[in-house]
């Protein structure tokens, strides 16, 4: 594809962050290059360019219905999209029991492609480092 | 003094009409998780509850009494002071669903009673409530937060009650489920569990909204106030927790389980954690009753690299989820 051409080696982070912005703030103490999905349900669904990895939140407390943000969804509905997700990483809460980062898993599933790392609200310093390290050993293992 | 903006006047509530996309979110979310205590068979715990020691049963009517006063708390006097400060007219309809769903939940714990304790047990456990100096000196350093003019230590104070003071208490049933006892009251506790996570988010999300149109010295003090705040909460909830589990030989643990927790309250306000991880590391049976799958790896990054982590099927009937 011409425009893969001018993409990096490396793939990139792909988010979404309700106002809340409790991902946003994960992903800003990555300090990794990282696109946010629009919060607007109406604004159009941006294109990627190269392979990513999607941090997404899950909206907790129930089942499986709605537990992907619609954003996310009608992201990876865009079959061009979809084919450059090489893994995910889900926001979540333990209060929500099974439903846990369950938004990580219905991807995973759906996608073909792993889950990655589950943490919770903001993630803790700890999150931060394990995700940074392994989101940039994970890229080189997959060139 | 005040950022929160009070609604002067009360118009006709239009949920068509929307000043913030996050009320109806919650409101639809927390609506779709209404509960009633009927629906849990807690009448088959009472033959676990009489394998439970005398020391044991007592224990578990106090934590569950002790449960009972914050959400009679957070129902009568937290939900209807949040509702004054709301800034959209649907912000105070979350706050309805609150304060029912926290009567809801102190409801409960007397089914719980009702069903397998004996009635003088629990009159001596809501006086023992009544006079135990701890539990009175958390309910009062919350209620004197909600009764100051500081709209934003009041959301302080109810994101602390609602996501760090309850989980002395939910440990035990936790505890008990990963013991395959008290299975049912376990399943009851995992929905207020569930509940309290909206809650405390949803109150997080409005105090951060009010905090970012302070000023920085404002920020600030509210910072400090609420770190102040959870310490004097957290001292207490140490002793509090000592002179319940000590006796059981628990409170190591449940006092990961409080700075685990503690943490998590932090967050919900924006606020980074303050407990490092090496004091955080619950015991992972407890982890697991809360969360079945918590303790599945899911460290794709930690592991060899292998271990494929591909979800399990999971039923999803989303219309716009077709590819």
């Amino acid at each position: 594809m011409l425009t893969d051409a001018h993409a990096p080696l490396a793939g990139t982070l792909v988010y979404f962050s309700t106002k809340s912005g409790n991902t946003h703030r994960f992903v800003e103490k990555l300090g990794l290059e990282a696109r946010r999905l629009p919060i607007g349900r109406d604004e159009p669904t941006p294109h990627i360019e190269a392979p990513y990895v999607l941090i997404t939140p899950t909206y907790g407390g129930g089942g499986a219905q709605g537990a992907v943000p619609i954003q996310v969804i009608r992201f990876l509905n865009d079959e061009h999209n979809r084919r450059l997700i090489r893994g995910v990483i889900a926001a979540g809460n333990t209060n929500f029991g099974e439903a846990y980062g369950l938004a990580g898993r219905i991807i995973a599933q759906k996608c073909q492609v792993p889950l990655l790392y589950r943490f919770e609200l903001l993630g803790t310093d700890d999150d931060v480092a394990r995700v940074r390290k392994g989101v940039e050993e994970f890229w080189k293992r997959q060139t | 003094m005040t950022t929160t903006q009070r609604l002067s006047r009360v118009d006709a509530v239009n949920w068509n009409r929307l000043q913030d996309d996050k009320d109806l979110e919650v409101w639809n979310r927390l609506t779709s998780n209404f509960w009633l205590p009927e629906k849990v068979p807690l009448s088959n715990d009472i033959q676990s509850w009489n394998t439970l020691t005398q020391q044991e049963k007592q224990l578990t009517i106090r934590v569950f009494t002790g449960l009972t006063l914050l959400d009679t708390i957070q129902s009568s006097v937290g939900a209807p002071v949040l509702m004054e400060d709301a800034r959209t007219p649907h912000e105070e309809a979350v706050y309805t669903n609150i304060a029912f769903m926290e009567s809801v939940h102190a409801r409960s714990y007397s089914s719980i009673f009702s069903t397998l304790c004996t009635t003088r047990d629990v009159d001596d456990a809501f006086r023992w409530s009544e006079e135990n100096p701890t539990l009175q000196a958390k309910s009062e350093l919350i209620l004197e937060r909600y009764r100051s003019d500081d709209p934003l230590m009041r959301k302080v104070a109810s994101v602390f009650l609602e996501s760090f003071l309850f989980y002395s208490g939910f440990y035990l049933p936790m505890y008990w489920s990963s013991h395959a006892k008290l299975t049912n009251t376990a399943d009851l506790i995992r929905l207020i569990i569930r509940d309290e996570a909206v809650h405390g988010y949803y109150i997080g999300y409005k105090f951060q909204q009010a905090l970012n149109e302070a000023t920085p010295e404002r920020r600030q003090q509210v910072k400090d106030y609420a770190y102040e705040l959870l310490l004097e909460l957290y001292d207490n909830e140490v002793r509090y927790t000592e002179s319940l589990y000590d006796a059981v030989g628990l409170t190591e643990d449940v006092k990961k389980f409080l700075h685990y927790n503690a943490n998590k309250a932090l967050m919900n306000l924006g606020f980074e954690p303050l407990f490092p991880s090496s004091v955080t590391d619950v015991d992972p049976t407890i982890m697991a009753a809360l969360s079945p799958s918590a303790d599945e790896n899911h460290d794709f990054f930690s592991g060899s690299g292998s271990s494929y982590v591909i979800g399990k099927a999971v039923a999803t009937e989303d219309d716009d989820w077709a590819f």
